[in-house]
């Protein structure tokens, strides 16, 4: 393991950590959902270094893209998030810590942009047969049974949740 | 690292405990479930290193689990706020002996 990839790793881990720890103690629902979306990126970012790149990826579309709008819709719609306790920024020094780190960020993206970074050596990291490819093998072999029974369970979910939010009319 | 993911895991899952065991708000509640949810997931992940692709396999099982408890779950806590017009689970205590 290269020093690279243990300082991202536990980079990665403790920001998610710090993240979580901030996501129970917020009092609002929406910054608290908020923040659980940052631990779900990180954890995503963990899950592509482990080399598991397409659960990296099913994690950033499907947890924090899917599940995480459908809890903030549903806050939103309730109107529980009250828009003061929303924005954490409050003081000068946030500010300039943000716009510090954008500044950072925006640095290194001038860098891959402009400067030439040489692509890694192409055959020393080749993935053998694609990395879905792993996945799916096993996913429509072995647990195909599962992965049907888990098509149901969707469709008894959808159903539910239509019956029981549906307003009643008499 | 593997030991590293299962530490990282670990404490995560602990996060998640607390927060269902001191929160109050539903639907802060439903969100601590998710973090335990993915705290699962990566030692399935870090695991799946030692013992073969399984464990990515199971992460897609759990996540759909997620999808469809969070979609029934947040459809119940709906119909709760249409009766108690809030989501305070110290005021859901009808099954209470």
């Amino acid at each position: 393991m290269s020093l690279f990839y243990t300082f991202h790793f536990y980079l990665f881990g403790v920001i998610a950590i710090a993240c979580a720890v901030l996501f129970v103690t917020r009092k609002s629902p929406v910054a608290a959902a908020l923040w659980l979306v940052n631990t779900m990126f990180c954890l995503a970012a963990l899950y592509v270094m482990m080399d598991a790149q397409f659960i990296g990826a099913i994690q950033v579309l499907v947890y924090a893209g899917a599940i995480m709008v459908v809890f903030l819709f549903v806050v939103m719609l309730l109107n529980l998030g009250h828009a003061s306790e929303v924005t954490d920024i409050v003081s000068r020094k946030t500010r300039l810590a943000a716009a510090l780190v954008g500044l950072i960020l925006l640095a290194e993206v001038v860098v891959l942009w402009k400067g030439d970074v040489k692509p890694p050596p192409a055959a020393t990291h080749q993935l053998e047969p694609g990395v879905i490819n792993q996945v799916a093998a096993p996913l429509f072999r072995e647990y195909l049974l599962a992965f049907e029974i888990t098509s149901v369970l969707l469709l008894a979910a959808i159903v539910g949740a239509v019956v029981l939010a549906r307003r009643r009319t008499a | 690292m593997i030991q590293e993911a299962l530490f990282f895991s670990a404490v995560l899952f602990i996060i998640g405990v607390a927060g269902v065991l001191t929160r109050r708000n539903a639907i802060i509640i439903f969100m601590c479930v998710e973090l335990m949810l993915n705290a699962v997931n990566l030692s399935f992940v870090a695991l799946s290193q030692l013992y073969g692709i399984a464990g990515q396999v199971f992460v897609i099982f759990v996540m759909t689990v997620a999808a469809a408890e969070a979609a029934v779950g947040l459809a119940i806590i709906i119909s709760i706020f249409r009766h108690h017009e809030n989501v305070d689970l110290r005021n859901i205590n009808l099954l209470k002996g």
